[in-house]
């Protein structure tokens, strides 16, 4: 009704032309500035390092310009590696292409992003209410819950490997155990923070309390959850790479390793470069399922803009 | 004073203490007595935080007493009721849900089908005048409207009494003077009775069959106005005038009572 709105303003703003001859049109009209600036944002500090580089402030052997580490594609290409020799029946000349290296790289990590987020919303956002409906569990799980919630990650580290050895379950196990405690405590204040006007038109109309939690509870913080759940994913991504270097095969993290240990701070920046891109359209992505799942939530408030 | 069937509230000796056996245990009413008839529209008039809201909740049984009892219709008050709406004071629409879905809300609780629920909420909208605005989300309304929407979910609930927490203080004057005029449409062709909390002394003559004026806190009743003049009310009509005067004189006492206690705290 918002989009209605503004297109009716904008009819008479832009004197009778007719305006949804293209539908599509207006909206990248909408986009193009914050595109803009993004580009900006991001040459501005190209352009600072590059000066930086070019005075000779910046070691290149350190801290390469960033026409360096992204100038030569196919050659960074080459340190992605995903071919598994170790399998049995695997010859070494089997490996995927450079290109495809790069590809099945970043799917992995993000699948374990995907999954461990994942895990950890439904099981925190379950426990979270369920905490706040009976209080004798509530009473059990809160005080560790909150004991627990400040541990780093990475003590969580070697856990991971105990249960899980090495592979995709110790990365997804990593982040699902860096969101869990964050995310239930988060549930728990979105509910706490619930419209007490709304808990008592439910009551007054007599719902039961699994009635007032499935149709007032839930809908009433479903805004909240979903600015955490978008929080989160970077959280996620910081801690996936954490466990990628430990040993996961492949993935982003194992690379920053495998930069680490040839000295290669290029590869670093590189990687660093493509952990951005793909955070950030995943931001993009869930901040449309956002929009289409908050369709009661008027833009620019519970969304983190 | 046994509450009779024609009495939809009696409340005896009343008292809430907010908080009680900690250190931040106030004293919101002490020993109310009153009765609205079934059918009667019964102004709360006061000083803010003198408790007159506290009496709704108690009314609607979303708090408890903490002395004496509160019957509705001869039955002791022990939790919220359908036949007890609340209306608060700013819109509490679901905003999740449409105008109708927000009014059959109650309906949808039970076991009432689809259709059931249609054929309530085009009653009840039609009654507030928002037929139209079936299918519209709360905040595509204006907050005159959002109200009207509260008051028609209350009537869908077929109440015999409506409560009423300030529910016009967040709307502008010219808005506020329609809704009245409103609700008093409303209360007439329902028959339920009407308690409604109010600040505003114009408000309190526009409405009421009874004003019923309350000291500051803790809240009790001072005195009971009954308001015996025609509707449509004349607002400058001499009458008028005189309870105006009348009611200013009672509610500034108490003010000013409040204040001087206020700044001894201080």
């Amino acid at each position: 009704m918002q989009q209605s709105a503004a297109e009716s303003g904008s009819v008479e703003s832009g004197a009778g032309v007719p305006v949804s001859r293209f539908p599509g049109s207006e909206r990248i009209k909408k986009l193009l500035p914050g595109i803009g600036w993004t580009f900006l944002s991001v040459g501005l500090f190209t352009l600072i390092w590059e000066f930086a580089w070019f005075m000779g402030w910046a070691d290149p052997k350190l801290l390469p310009p960033p026409h360096v580490f992204m100038g030569d594609l196919p050659s960074q290409a080459k340190n992605f590696n995903t071919a598994q020799r170790w399998q049995i029946g695997t010859g070494t000349s089997d490996a995927p292409s450079p290109g495809m290296a790069v590809l099945i790289t970043i799917f992995s990590s993000t699948y374990r992003v995907m999954l461990g987020l994942l895990c950890a919303a439904v099981v925190s956002i379950a426990t979270g209410i369920a905490i706040r409906y009976w209080s004798l569990f509530g009473k059990l799980t809160l005080p560790t819950i909150t004991l627990l919630a400040p541990v780093s990650p990475i003590a969580w580290l070697p856990v991971a490997i105990f249960l899980f050895g090495i592979g995709d379950a110790p990365a997804i196990f990593m982040v699902f155990i860096a969101l869990f405690f964050t995310m239930t405590l988060a549930t728990i204040t979105q509910i706490d923070s619930v419209n007490v006007n709304y808990l008592n038109v439910a009551r007054t109309m007599g719902a039961s309390k699994l009635q007032t939690y499935t149709r007032v509870v839930l809908p009433a913080i479903l805004p909240g959850l979903l600015v955490v759940l978008r929080l989160n994913l970077f959280g996620a991504w910081m801690v996936v790479l954490i466990a990628e270097a430990t040993g996961v095969g492949y993935g982003l993290g194992q690379v920053i390793m495998l930069a680490r240990n040839t000295f290669n701070p290029g590869l670093v920046f590189f990687t660093i470069v493509l952990i951005g891109i793909t955070g950030f359209l995943f931001d993009y992505a869930l901040r449309l399922l956002q929009s289409k799942i908050l369709y009661w939530v008027p833009k620019g408030q519970g969304s983190l803009g | 004073m046994n509450s009779t069937p024609d009495n939809a509230i009696v409340c005896k000796d009343v008292g809430k203490i907010w908080a009680q056996g900690t250190d931040r245990a106030h004293e919101a009413l002490v020993s109310l007595d009153l009765e609205v008839k079934a059918g009667e529209f019964v102004v709360l008039l006061g000083p803010s935080g003198c408790g007159k809201s506290t009496l709704l909740y108690l009314c609607a049984g979303l708090e408890s007493v903490t002395a004496g009892e509160i019957n509705a219709f001869g039955k002791p008050v022990r939790e919220p009721a359908p036949e007890r709406s609340l209306i608060f004071q700013e819109s509490s629409l679901f905003p999740w849900l449409t105008v109708s879905q927000n009014v059959t809300f109650g309906l949808s609780l039970g076991s009432a089908n689809a259709e059931e629920r249609r054929a309530v909420a085009e009653d009840v909208l039609s009654k507030v005048g928002l037929l139209a605005a079936m299918d519209k989300r709360p905040d595509e309304l204006s907050g005159g409207m959002r109200q009207r929407v509260a008051v028609a979910r209350a009537l869908a609930m077929k109440p015999k009494v409506l409560l009423m927490d300030e529910p016009f203080a967040a709307l502008d004057v010219q808005t506020r003077a329609k809704m009245q005029d409103f609700l008093l449409d409303v209360w007439r062709t329902s028959n339920a009775s009407v308690l409604f909390v109010t600040h505003h002394i114009d408000e309190a003559i526009a409405l009421a069959d009874r004003v019923v004026v309350f000291t500051s806190r803790p809240g009790t009743v001072k005195e009971i106005v009954p308001i015996d003049l025609p509707r449509p009310r004349d607002q400058f009509s001499t009458e008028a005038m005189q309870l105006r005067m009348q009611l200013t004189e009672l509610l500034s006492s108490e003010v000013e009572r409040a204040f001087a206690e206020q700044e001894a705290i201080l």
